[in-house]
């Protein structure tokens, strides 16, 4: 009768039911939760699938597809077998003997009946300048007939053939895969006995271009920053009506066409542009020594400024607006001078946006082409510029490959660096 | 900021030249725009200002750019101006018809980006969504690697897009994409879904994802769910992505230098034929219409953004 009536019990018992607990319809409830968190993974998966297989598509796997020409090239190897069979089977430094000679004529005639000499010839010609015609003429002779013995015929027909360094690089070329195009992207080359060595110093030219780009874009980085923190922080204090209106001179740019704004710069830093004239009409030079600000590094310098600034500002600006002002008022009430409390109160809790802005203008500046290649001259070119040389006009694309690899390399971790410092997901565009 | 009571001398001082440099600096980034507009109507071929133009002489101005910009590449740009003089304007003048262009790969390359983005930012703001951080992270890229190298790799993939199916033993001919439209409206969608994803994902942070569970709790299907509730709380945030989409397919060209044909010209691709072969006033006066085409642009985007701010209840401080 007591234990009837006992509320305790009644709860304890109506509380933990005999076996688990079990929804409405009888199945566990663990099960059942786990199915249906599952089934909302999923549904979220399904939405962001058809994106990310378009990305990959149509992105990833081109990027990774051109990378790969950069450490494998089969123009020769593919055909040229039996020379390239000769390479494997003799080590370095061996003299080419009558099975040596006798392979490359067999091969030279067949590529050349196949018609892709050409391809061998522009494979060996990217590591020996000038001789992809060495191997057009000879596929040309060949097939008029060749006769043993191989050696002095293919030398009767062009003296060039007995160059050590067509043999080195042909050696070079015989296997598919290779290091040789990451060592010239930064100078380096394979010496005859194979070690690795520095090329002459009139043909070091990629080291300097990469160090060119990452010192102009740390600059313009620096600079940016000087220009854009007065800025986003006149912004952020004043008022949300006069601030939205001065923002619109800041958006204003970031809207308009990139082209539009180098064609401005173009027009402003001429020789004979606006600034020029002001500077003459002036006085402050005279009309014979008109500044040369376009064509060289600084016009990359100044336009590539002004079109990065609002990357720079806007990031600054949505930091700065979270800025309690209470702050710096303490501070100055507790005996600081404006300048400390500045330097020790407000900096240092801009520098999340400093961080994303500063990365993002840098990430951005490294990439550069299109303003370089208008306004820099020779002087003001970026490694994405040599990337297009070698793309368009010597057409050596596992050279490019190379260096777009090194470039993608160093941007890539730095949008690793940005996505753990900052986050992708707190990108923000205007 | 308003320049507190107790400020010292050296501080008013410092507090004007401080506005005096944000006003420098709003001046750098604002007149190379602004200049760029008169200069587009100066009568002389010259990329300064002249004596007329200087004192006002209408003689100074005039609108011969931009009439060149509509009979450059006609047939018969001398004749009078009737009804066949504007049919051949609009089949043959090269800046008609990178007009037509850009507007035709932005419009399709904007909905596919759109569309896709949607979706995905959709997903992406869902918290039981799966390896959320690197997936976005690959989403966002091709914001960030530079474009030559997007350019190079499409340019490949794009000449035979089915080069990869040989590794599985599938026939690897099927056609080109580069020098096609779908090319270029693929590549430009690409590039334009980070700016969709981080709009509308920045416009569901603010989302309340309850309203989507009392629409379902009133017997609404996911269907209905989405398109009377959820989607017109975040057509805000989708049409800025969408118009960010299209700026920025509007105004690309190392793309279309890589993948587009002869038939692919694009105004960007005509502005960069002329800006590298030669200079004349007439790119000016394309350069004026864009700037006039961004302003709109802004605006549109702006009003967009306060009246998503208003109906998620984020009022501006």
């Amino acid at each position: 009768m007591a234990n009837a009536s006992d509320p305790q019990a009644a709860i304890s018992a109506a509380a933990a039911p005999a076996g688990p607990l079990t929804t409405a319809d009888g199945k566990p409830l663990a099960w059942s939760l786990a199915r249906s968190q599952a089934r909302a993974k999923r549904r979220a998966f399904l939405l962001v699938l058809p994106l990310l297989a378009f990305i990959l598509i149509t992105f990833v796997v081109p990027i990774g597809q051109m990378l790969q020409r950069s450490f494998y090239n089969d123009g020769f190897s593919a055909n040229m077998p039996e020379i390239s069979q000769w390479f494997a089977e003799n080590p370095r430094g061996t003299e080419p003997d009558d099975a040596a000679w006798t392979a490359l004529a067999n091969d030279l005639l067949a590529s050349a009946e196949a018609r892709s000499i050409g391809v061998v010839g522009t494979r060996i010609n990217y590591d020996v300048p000038g001789t992809r015609s060495l191997f057009t003429s000879t596929g040309r002779k060949v097939r008029r007939g060749i006769e043993p013995p191989y050696r002095e015929a293919l030398l009767e027909m062009d003296e060039e053939w007995g160059d050590p360094r067509i043999w080195s690089a042909m050696r070079e070329a015989s296997q598919p895969v290779t290091s040789n195009f990451y060592l010239a992207a930064v100078d380096r080359t394979r010496a005859d006995d194979g070690s690795i060595e520095q090329v002459e110093p009139r043909q070091r030219i990629y080291v300097m271009l990469f160090m060119r780009t990452f010192w102009l874009s740390a600059l313009i980085t620096v600079l940016t920053f000087l220009l854009g923190f007065p800025v986003a922080h006149l912004l952020a204090t004043l008022p949300m009506r006069k601030s939205n209106l001065l923002m619109i001179l800041v958006l204003l740019p970031f809207w308009t066409s990139l082209l539009v704004r180098t064609t401005s710069w173009m027009v402003l830093l001429q020789q004979q542009g606006v600034i020029n004239d002001i500077l003459v009409w002036m006085g402050v030079i005279g009309g014979g020594q008109r500044l040369q600000m376009i064509y060289n590094q600084t016009g990359t310098i100044i336009a590539m400024t002004h079109i990065l600034l609002p990357f720079m500002i806007l990031p600054l600006y949505s930091v700065m607006r979270t800025i309690n002002p209470s702050y710096v008022r303490a501070a100055r009430s507790l005996g600081a001078t404006s300048w400390t409390a500045f330097r020790r109160i407000y900096f240092p809790q801009t520098l999340p946006g400093l961080g994303a802005g500063a990365l993002l203008v840098f990430i951005l500046a490294v990439g550069y082409y299109i303003t370089p290649a208008l306004v820099g001259g020779s002087s003001g070119q970026l490694i994405s510029n040599m990337i297009a040389l070698h793309m368009t006009d010597t057409l050596n694309w596992s050279m490019a490959a190379a260096l777009a690899a090194l470039l993608l390399g160093s941007v890539l971790l730095l949008y690793w660096l940005y996505d753990k410092l900052v986050g992708v997901d707190n990108l923000k565009l205007g | 900021m308003a320049l507190p009571t107790y400020a010292s001398p050296l501080e008013r001082v410092w507090h004007y030249t401080y506005l005096v440099i944000c006003g420098l600096i709003f001046f750098f980034l604002i007149a190379p725009i602004v200049v760029i507009i008169p200069l587009s109507f100066n009568t002389e071929p010259y990329f300064t200002f002249t004596e007329k133009m200087l004192s006002l002489d209408p003689e100074g101005y005039s609108m011969r750019w931009y009439d060149s910009l509509l009979t450059f590449g006609m047939t018969a740009p001398d004749g009078p101006r009737d009804a066949g003089w504007w049919a051949d304007a609009w089949a043959n003048a090269k800046w008609v018809k990178a007009a037509k262009n850009s507007i035709i790969i932005g419009f399709f390359s904007t909905l596919l980006a759109t569309v896709l983005g949607t979706l995905a930012a959709l997903g992406l703001s869902r918290p039981e969504m799966p390896f959320r951080r690197p997936i976005m992270a690959i989403l966002i890229s091709p914001m960030i690697v530079p474009l030559i190298i997007t350019a190079t790799g499409m340019f490949f993939f794009y000449s035979n897009p089915c080069e990869l199916l040989g590794l599985v033993g599938l026939p690897t001919n099927c056609g080109r994409l580069a020098g096609t439209y779908p090319g270029v409206i693929l590549a430009h969608a690409t590039l334009g879904i980070p700016f969709v994803i981080i709009t509308v994902t920045a416009t569901l942070v603010g989302f309340d994802q309850s309203l989507n569970r009392a629409a379902a709790s009133l017997g609404a299907n996911p269907r209905t769910t989405f398109f009377r509730v959820t989607m017109p709380l975040i057509l805000p945030g989708v049409i800025s992505g969408a118009l960010f989409a299209f700026v920025t397919s509007f105004d690309e060209v190392v793309a279309v230098l890589f993948i587009a044909g002869p038939e692919q010209q694009t105004i960007p691709r005509q502005m960069w034929n002329g800006i590298r072969e030669q200079i004349s006033p007439a790119i000016l006066a394309v350069a004026t219409l864009l700037v006039l085409f961004s302003i709109a642009l802004l605006t549109t985007v702006e009003l967009l953004r306060r009246r998503s701010e208003r109906i998620r209840g984020v009022t501006p401080q």
